[in-house]
């Protein structure tokens, strides 16, 4: 009964569990609420994952009708193993969450914190594991206003500004989408995904759908902050509560890349997408763009939350280059990143959202010495620090080393160059920090500065040691990886 | 999953720990470690083990056998001895860096193929280092340097050779190879890099009297060694080898004789005693690689202690230049009878471990019709009573009176000499200990009257040749110099060239370089104007314009398809 219902549950639980604590209003309910409802996703979540490997997808019909007339949540290798990504942060979050959230928001707003990173979370996870195209709008329109929320919670005004931003260019974002949506609904008369793409590789002629591919693609595009739509990620990472930024940088522009690889490969199928719309010679450009004008401008941010958002807006780029190499081993190497990237990033915003608990500040020169007097935050960073730029013996290296050779299989050497000289840029942004951080007499605040406390310093080095821990044990990561991505290629659902 | 955990890593990823500790706890996890690595070393069981499947190749990251455990049964052992040596430090980067080189070391031992074997290789490179620098002075700092390029230098060879035996043989296991063809022979000279051989050995004595106090106990034991394991896996019975082997055992003495600084002596007599073992690697039969196996174990364990014993007197004293000390016996008696312990067993004396280890190669020599060869070891064994069993202590603890006044060395140092002392006789006066766990089967008896009382006949006449020297006042003085030999290339040549050729580069930059520096500092200003904090890509844009953005993209994407 349990077992044949995860599917839903998966998603039911965090959603029913924001309301709750509303209804309950209390901090520390609504907190063990936020704890609980998590690890019960996470712990599904990888339930799911195996059940899949072992039996295949999994396809649960809600409400006993049938699909394509009802919604189907469908489960295969591809979005099993995001939906592991997205789960497993929320629960590692929220485990960090509770200090930093009670130094950075009012006590008469934290049970509304919990509310809407539930029904983000439930959102997420929502998205990821549906299978019907409309459905897929509606889980990105409850975490879109959620993270609008929660990004509004930030004590800096501009919080507000870059709030309201989001909420312009998400709302662009997810209504190009639903025009998409609709404009295959008008041909196909259908809206599950298996069913699409099994009608629409019968009308790919039809310009109505040329139409809604182009629209489907700029709008996840926004979403996924590709350059360069990405100019509403900065500010709400760098202005959002340090636990948001945390979470959001983790997981939500994973799961706008994960729709993007589902609606190109699965919906309107490899052949179509590459050959027939030159999907990877649309993406190429704007990728490296992104690489290099990302670390370009994270090497210049005095903000160091800041300039984390700029290199995410890199390493989406490098994500995407995968996905636009688009063979086996580039898409295995593009959802690598998607998993290894949420580690890292994770790591490296959980190290920052310390130092603001500590310093109320994350600028470069508030954090002078900091490496003295908060050495478990700042070892964490400098192990994160290290995966991003790709250095051996971590994650972030396994993921470019299968991208270089994604790029050799193609005979795109020069890709493979661009890759290894951005990642010197990499270097430039993270030693900055350490430097600062290592090498430089303390600040008056940061010689002052205690160590965080355990429960946000042991969650970060989870993430931490994940990245080593992946970077040396490559059998889960890569292995799944190599499954969608052949999954994918294959054009199954 | 631990049984195929090598014990070198325990090491390196436990000295990654060390920074995290404070104070007794990181000086007893310091300790800690290489008993937990000697711990995971005794539960290994023989065999290759640990693949470890990457990028297509299978590594074998664990073998093990008799020859690389009574590698790893001494390396722990050193390190061991070492840390206790360098308890009183107050170096965090010190304690640091002594147990990962310890580890790479260790790991290096384990590896079963050449590629695991360069990874430690180079490791055991950039750890030691920091030994050098930890002095923290402008001289050590480059020497430190100097050591690095060479040190890191062989592992280039090395990787190029591995790389060119793995083109022509489709082979990277760590095992016998045979010189000739180009692969083989680079990672012939790799080792010979490493350890120290003729000409190619000037980075050694350069660099282990600049090293810390405690550094160079480290130093003194794994580098060398390594190479002398390596050279044993893969170049067992090169005949070259026992040439380069008897040159080595050779020339030092000359150096050692006229050195002033004694931790300098020690560093070329440390030459002079790799040369037995590579002669005995050389000869390669098993009683020669016994005896090479069982050298370098007491070897490490002697040469560790007159460096231990040296590095007491530089940290009480202030130096170890022979013509400033003397009459340290007084001051520092423990210091100076652990001395005189660790001068006996280098040379040899029946009793003591030296003994035991080195006659079994000149044996080896001798039923190998070797003659030569054993006479020059056999004179190098005199030899070595002369430089360094006499001379070391001689002009330390004895000799005139200095008038230098001290404290005794610190507790820790005296146990860790005193537990190395202790080892030194207790494989002296009960070899079986030992033997027992070399790699072949002995069947060698040390303790034969001729055997005796020729060792004892040399060690007289030698004796006798020093008193006599020194009574007579022909003894060559003791000065203040620096000693160059082969260094001399990089010391004075070197520079000399480098400078030619910075003048002539210079002249260029002088016409070209102001051109190349205002195109660069230009592209840094252009890519500032753009990316900076207050640069257009890194400004938040105004929502009207960033949505064009996207309007301009759909546009795009919907011209392209309709045309």
């Amino acid at each position: 009964m349990i077992t044949s219902n995860l599917p839903a549950l998966q998603v039911v639980v965090p959603l029913l569990a924001g309301p709750l604590c509303v209804l309950l209003r209390r901090e520390d309910v609504s907190y063990a609420i936020a704890l609980l409802a998590s690890w019960a996703s996470f712990a599904m979540s990888i339930l799911l994952l195996m059940a899949v490997l072992e039996n295949g997808p999994i396809s649960f019909a809600f409400g006993g009708w049938e699909p394509p007339w009802g919604i189907e949540y469908r489960i295969d290798s591809v979005n099993a193993y995001v939906l592991l990504i997205v789960a497993a942060i929320g629960a590692i979050v929220i485990t960090y969450a509770r200090p930093s959230v009670a130094y950075e928001i009012e006590p008469q707003r934290r049970y509304l914190f919990y509310t809407a990173y539930l029904l983000c979370l439930a959102g997420l996870l929502g998205v990821t594991i549906t299978g019907d195209a409309f459905n897929v709008f509606v889980f990105l329109e409850i975490s879109s206003l959620s993270s609008y929320v929660l990004i509004s919670l930030g004590r800096d005004r501009q919080a507000l500004t870059a709030a309201y931003r989001y909420l312009i260019f998400g709302t662009i974002g997810a209504t190009f989408y639903l025009i998409g949506v609709g404009l295959l609904y008008q041909t196909t008369g259908t809206l599950n995904m298996a069913d699409l793409a099994e009608r629409v590789s019968t009308v790919t002629d039809s310009r109505t759908v040329r139409v809604a591919f182009a629209f489907m693609a700029v709008g996840l595009a926004m979403k996924a902050a590709l350059f360069p739509l990405h100019i509403w990620l900065p500010n709400a990472y760098a202005y959002a509560p340090s636990v948001v930024s945390v979470f959001l940088a983790a997981t939500a522009t994973k799961v706008s890349v994960y729709l993007l690889l589902r609606v190109y490969f699965t919906i309107f199928g490899t052949p179509f997408a590459i050959q027939t719309m030159g999907l990877g010679d649309a993406l190429m450009p704007l990728a490296i763009l992104a690489m290099f004008v990302g670390s370009a401008v994270a090497i210049f941010q005095p903000d160091i939350k800041r300039m984390l958002a700029y290199s995410s807006v890199a390493q989406i780029g490098y994500m995407v280059l995968g996905i636009g190499i688009a063979t086996t081993v580039g898409l295995t190497a593009g959802i690598l990143h998607l998993f290894n990237h949420a580690l890292m990033k994770g790591a490296l915003f959980m190290a920052m959202g310390c130092v603001f608990y500590r310093l109320g500040s994350v600028r470069l020169e508030a954090m002078h010495g900091i490496g003295k007097t908060m050495p478990w935050t700042m070892g964490a960073f400098v192990v994160g620090g290290l995966s991003l730029i790709g250095v051996p013996a971590t994650a972030g290296f396994v993921s470019k080393w299968y991208l270089i050779l994604a790029a050799f299989e193609r005979d795109w050497w020069w890709a493979a160059v661009l890759v290894l000289l951005s990642s010197l840029l990499a270097i430039i942004y993270v030693w900055r920090v350490i430097e600062v951080a290592y090498f430089r007499p303390p600040s008056d605040s940061a010689a002052t500065a205690a160590e965080a406390p355990s429960v946000m310093v042991v969650p970060m080095w989870v993430l931490a040691g994940a990245n080593v821990y992946f970077g040396l044990d490559t059998r889960v990561s890569v292995g799944v990886a190599q499954q969608a991505a052949k999954s994918l290629m294959d054009g199954g659902v | 999953m631990t049984d195929m955990l090598s014990p070198g890593l325990i090491l390196i990823a436990g000295a990654a720990l060390l920074p995290l500790l404070r104070g007794v706890w990181q000086r007893g996890f310091m300790l800690l470690l290489p008993l937990l690595g000697f711990w995971q070393t005794l539960t290994l069981d023989p065999g290759a083990q640990g693949a470890v499947e990457m990028f297509g190749v299978t590594l074998t990251t664990l073998r093990v056998d008799p020859l690389s455990l009574v590698f790893a049964y001494i390396f722990h052992l050193a390190a061991l001895l070492s840390a206790i040596y360098a308890l009183h430090v107050r170096d965090t980067v010190q304690h640091v860096a002594g147990m990962a080189y310890a580890g790479a070391a260790i790991g290096a031992v384990f590896a079963g193929d050449l590629i695991t074997l360069f990874v430690y290789w180079e490791l055991t490179a950039i750890t030691s280092v920091f030994l050098i620098w930890a002095r923290r002075e402008e001289k050590s700092y480059w020497t430190g340097l100097r050591y690095l390029i060479v040190q890191v230098g062989s592992g280039v060879v090395l990787l190029a050779g591995i790389v060119i035996h793995q083109h022509q043989s489709g082979s990277i296991a760590f095992v016998q190879l045979t010189l000739g063809e180009l692969g083989p022979t680079l990672i012939f000279l790799a080792f010979g890099v490493k350890c120290a051989f003729p000409i190619l050995h000037s980075w050694l004595q350069d660099s282990y009297p600049e090293a810390t106090v405690t550094g160079t106990v480290f130093l003194s034991a794994f580098t060398t060694k390594l190479a002398v394991y390596a050279l044993a896996r893969s170049f067992a019975g090169t005949e070259m080898l026992i040439w380069i082997g008897a040159t080595m055992a050779a020339f030092p003495i000359f150096y050692a004789v006229i050195e002033n600084d004694l931790r300098r002596v020690l560093a070329y007599s440390l030459i002079s005693q790799l040369g037995y073992m590579v002669v005995g690697v050389g000869i390669g039969t098993e009683l020669a690689l016994n005896g090479a196996a069982a050298h370098a174990f007491c070897h490490i364990l002697y040469k560790a202690l007159l460096f231990m014993s040296m590095g007491a007197v530089l940290l009480r004293a202030g130096t170890v230049k022979g013509s400033e000390l003397g009459g340290l016996y007084k001051s520092m008696p423990w210091t100076a009878g652990f001395c005189v312990i660790g001068a006996a067993s280098i040379s040899a004396f029946p009793l003591f471990s030296g003994f035991i280890s080195k006659s079994m190669i000149i044996t080896a020599s001798a039923d190998g019709g070797h003659w030569v060869v054993w006479g020059v070891l056999m004179f190098t064994s005199a030899g070595a009573l002369h430089y360094l069993g006499i001379k070391v202590p001689y002009f330390a603890f004895f000799a005139h009176d200095s008038g230098i006044r001290v404290k005794e060395a610190p507790v820790n140092m005296l146990l860790a000499m005193a537990v190395t002392a202790l080892l030194c006789v207790g494989i002296g006066v009960f070899p079986g200990s030992l033997y027992a766990i070399l790699p072949f089967p002995v069947h060698y008896a040390p303790y034969t009257a001729t055997h005796v009382i020729t060792q004892l006949q040399l060690l007289l006449f030698s004796a006798l040749a020093f008193a006599v020297l020194i009574r007579f006042g022909i003894y060559p003085v003791q000065m203040k110099s620096v000693t160059l030999d082969s260094d001399w290339v990089y010391r004075r040549l070197a520079p000399r060239a480098v400078r030619a050729v910075w003048r002539r580069v210079s002249a260029l930059q002088g016409r070209y370089g102001k051109v190349a520096a205002r195109g660069l500092n230009h592209l840094l200003v252009v890519v500032f104007h753009y990316h900076g904090p207050d640069g257009v890509l890194a400004r938040t844009w105004p929502i009207g314009g960033a949505a064009l953005w996207v309007l301009i993209l759909l546009g795009g994407f919907l011209i392209v398809y309709f045309v």
